[in-house]
């Protein structure tokens, strides 16, 4: 998955600056995962696109639901 | 579950009972598979299914007596199946040799006295079994009086061929022995275990105990003759008639006792169901279309095999199945109750490395009790499902998603938003409380207020009125701890009210406070009605034109007198009813109970859009999520307090469509307001600062989010927590921004617009994971 559309769709209001792909961490149920996302470098601030949070992401939640 | 609750509730599912067919055959041949590979063309693989268990198929197949045809189900609807004629083209036809391999001897030896069916049948067990094997036999040949059969029945040719395979197997065979007592205490004495064939042996002085047809007294249950390591069986010509089947399986018993003998272990134990027995399996006829037993053209030769492939069509393959015909819940998994209650106990011990595959399962049943009243032997998935549910919380493996859900619905209603419990004005002691249910609050807020008016006016000795959630969604979940809580306030504020009765509006709360709290003597709102007549504005509109099919709630499963009630009612309205083919005794649930929309969303909205389609007709239903959820599923449905309680006149309640979530709690926030207005109080809303943006929303997206289970409450959140700190991506095509939140364990992010002083939500989606942030 490449989110680089979405990282330069999108500029972070609070430091008005780009957002670049960065390393994120997640955690859910006992599980880690990191994951390159569009993010502000300066405050920190990541982007969790849509078609993650509903595909990739749904399913890995479902798997360790059932772990 | 323990190992035995497991057994228990195995034990309970009947699918997996033999077929009657096999339970009446004394070698629970499977008969049932036999002709299902007949069915199938596949003549090789029922000759197999014969040869499992059967030790001589070309004997046995051309004369057995076949009393499986007496019990076969299919016999009522037109008649058995004619398993005996096709076992005889099954053997006549087949070709294939015969491939025996000898095996590894044990040093036992093992005497079998007489050659009759049952002797061969014996020495065939005993070798199959290993042990080393003489066959005594007077005469030239084996066999005994199987050679007394017409040819034509049984060529000898085949007797020959298919006893052959005892000399294959090395067994010591001795043809013209003289069968007397000397031979007998000479072989006793010489080999470890003896079996004597009755019916060649008949008449033959062994000084050994004798029957009253003067055959050897045996032990029915192990053939075991009062002469210890000696034992007997055949005959049957001598007491009421040649048995084939039954000689063999007297042949078989012997053998079997051998065994346990030489293994040292009792010869009695779980031998039961050896030899005919009864069977617990239930298989409806409903929808078997009667078709007679295909008539051999030629009835000397048989059938031919286009005529047996016909008739073996005719088998209707037994098995019960009842529930899961009926429930898409238990058919969607591809099992049945016994499967599912064996994979719910290895999904709690999850082996070493082995993933849990049936959380989703067990969260996803309504608990509706369909599945009892249908099964013939009461299995109650639901409740099976409630105790896993139990155990998963304990043992901590509860997925929180399966039910946050709902549990945060539930906590909105026992909250101060809708919180409520007040006696009625002017009075100091009420002798009912009126207790309309949260989720009717949330969707018919006016007539639910209007139904209080009605009470307060035809009711003496005063109604209170009580906004609360009865606990059904923490019972469901599984959840005690908090069933209990929700279940001590109402009963705090109960006995604060001076312990009145208490009337419901809800099928739920009704069972839970009969059952939960029975010292509150609940009664049904519509029970009360007809006791003190309906309402003057009651009239049926909008669906009046056509009748109306009426939707039982799966809680009023066994309450016939209120499902009554409700008719009656209708009736008085002049409303014609249609009755559902789930209706009475037999309601599917909406997808609401067990919480079965939350778990598993996608099997809720398939329950609910197969029952749409049972009629063209408009529904009525007197559940409250039993209206949203047909409504949310396209279907035009009414609730019966729309009726009674008219809020608009001349309306078509029938045609209001979906309810959002959010808008559930909206409008129960509006009946404590309304209430407390009628009751001549006034409280002053208090209003968070995020629930004064002003907020627009176009009927699409507000579908979409409230399917992703977001309120209107998280969006605002999300977006007053970005317009105050500042936290927002902006899209430098469109102009919009995009914010996220985590107030509880979901993250939500919403897309919106900035709309004169207001915003317009343009998406929004959600996501458990937690965001940790940037690695370093």
């Amino acid at each position: 998955m490449n989110f680089s559309q979405e990282s330069a769709d999108w500029s972070c209001t609070s430091c008005g600056g780009d957002l670049s792909l960065i390393k994120v961490g997640f955690t859910y149920m006992k599980g880690s995962f990191e994951i390159d996302l569009p993010a502000c470098a300066a405050c920190g601030q990541v982007l969790v696109p849509e078609s993650l949070a509903l595909g990739k992401m749904a399913e890995v939640e479902r798997i360790l639901e059932d772990k | 579950m323990e190992k035995n609750e497991l057994v228990a509730w195995e034990n309970k599912c009947i699918q997996e009972e033999s077929p009657e067919c096999s339970s009446a055959c004394p070698l629970h041949l499977d008969a049932r598979l036999f002709l299902k590979e007949i069915q199938k063309g596949d003549w090789d693989a029922a000759y197999k299914v014969l040869n499992k268990t059967v030790p001589f198929p070309g004997i046995l197949g051309r004369i057995c007596d076949h009393p499986c045809e007496e019990r076969c189900r299919r016999g009522p609807a037109g008649g058995p199946i004619a398993i005996g004629a096709l076992e005889r083209l099954c053997v006549e036809r087949y070709a294939g040799k015969k491939r025996v391999q000898p095996l590894p001897r044990k040093d036992r030896r093992i005497a079998v006295i007489g050659a009759g069916l049952a002797g061969v049948t014996a020495a065939w067990d005993l070798l199959k079994k290993g042990f080393t094997v003489s066959v005594f036999e007077p005469g030239d040949q084996l066999g005994g009086s199987l050679f007394d059969l017409p040819d034509q029945l049984l060529p000898r040719k085949i007797i020959r061929e298919e006893l052959s395979i005892l000399e294959t197997l090395m067994a010591d065979i001795r043809l013209g022995v003289q069968l007397d007592k000397a031979l007998f205490e000479q072989v006793a004495e010489e080999y470890d275990a003896v079996v004597l064939d009755r019916d060649s042996l008949y008449g033959c002085d062994l000084s050994l105990k004798l029957d009253d047809d003067g055959l050897i007294a045996i032990a029915p249950a192990t053939g075991a003759t009062e002469r210890d390591g000696v034992f007997a069986g055949g005959g049957t010509r001598f007491r009421g008639g040649f048995s084939p089947v039954m000689e063999t399986l007297e042949g078989r018993k012997p053998a079997l006792s051998i065994e346990r003998l030489m293994q040292k272990v009792g010869l009695e134990y779980g031998r039961e169901n050896e030899g005919p027995c009864s069977s617990r399996l239930y298989t409806s006829l409903d929808g078997i279309v009667p078709l007679p037993r295909v008539a051999a053209r030629d009835s000397i030769r048989g059938y031919t095999e286009e005529e047996a492939f016909l008739e073996a069509k005719r088998c209707i393959q037994c098995e019960c199945m009842e529930c899961v015909k009926k429930c898409l819940y238990l058919e969607r998994y591809k099992g049945y109750p016994k499967k599912y209650a064996r994979e719910i106990f290895n999904n709690e011990r999850m082996l070493l490395g082995a993933a849990r595959q049936y959380n989703v399962f067990v969260n996803s049943c309504s608990a509706c009790g369909l599945c009892e009243t249908i099964c013939p032997n009461d299995f109650n998935m639901g409740a099976l499902c409630l105790v896993a549910r139990r155990t998963m919380l304990d043992q901590k493996f509860m997925p929180p998603s399966f039910h946050e859900f709902a549990l945060e619905d539930m906590a909105h209603s026992n909250g101060e938003l809708f919180t409520l419990c007040r006696r009625e004005p002017g009075t100091t002691e009420n002798a009912w409380l009126y207790f309309p249910s949260c989720q009717l609050c949330g969707t018919a807020p006016l007539e639910v207020v209007s139904s209080y008016r009605y009470l307060r006016e035809s009711l003496s000795g005063g109604v209170g009125i009580l906004l609360h959630c009865c606990g059904a969604p923490a019972y469901w979940a599984g959840r005690e701890d908090l069933f209990k809580e929700a279940l001590d306030k109402i009963r705090a504020l109960w006995i604060e009210m001076g312990k009145p009765r208490i009337i419901t509006a809800c099928s739920t709360c009704l069972n839970i406070f009969q059952e939960h709290l029975p010292e509150t003597k609940p009664v049904s709102l519509w029970d009360i009605m007809l006791e003190v007549g309906i309402p003057d504005a009651a009239c049926a509109h909008g669906t009046t034109r056509n009748r109306v099919g009426i939707v039982d709630p799966c809680a009023t499963r066994h309450n016939p007198v209120q499902q009554k009630g409700i008719r009656t009612i209708l009736n008085a309205l002049g409303i014609q009813i249609e009755e559902l083919p789930l209706s009475g005794e037999t309601p599917e649930c909406c997808g609401y109970g067990g919480l079965m929309y939350n778990a598993n969303p996608t099997l809720a909205r398939d329950v609910v859009t197969r029952r749409t389609t049972a009629s063209d007709n408009d529904y009525l239903a007197y559940c409250a999520m039993c209206r949203d959820n047909f409504a949310a599923a396209g279907k035009r449905i009414s609730h019966l307090i729309e009726h009674l309680f008219p809020a608009v006149e001349g309306g078509d309640p029938a045609a209001r469509d979906w309810i959002s979530w959010s808008d559930r709690r909206a409008n129960r926030c509006r009946v404590k307001e309304l209430v407390l207005r009628d009751l001549g109080e006034k409280e002053e809303a208090h209003l968070e600062e995020y629930e004064k943006l002003k907020l627009t929303i176009s009927p699409c997206v507000l579908k979409r989010i409230d399917e992703r289970r977001i309120l209107q409450e998280d969006i605002r959140k999300v977006i007053f927590h970005a317009e105050t700190s500042g936290k927002k991506m902006l899209n430098r095509e469109s102009g919009s921004y995009l914010a996220s939140l985590q107030p509880g364990n979901v993250t939500f992010w919403v897309e919106y617009s900035p709309e004169g002083d207001g915003f317009t939500l343009l998406n929004a989606y959600c996501h458990r994971m937690k965001i940790v942030g940037i690695m370093q």
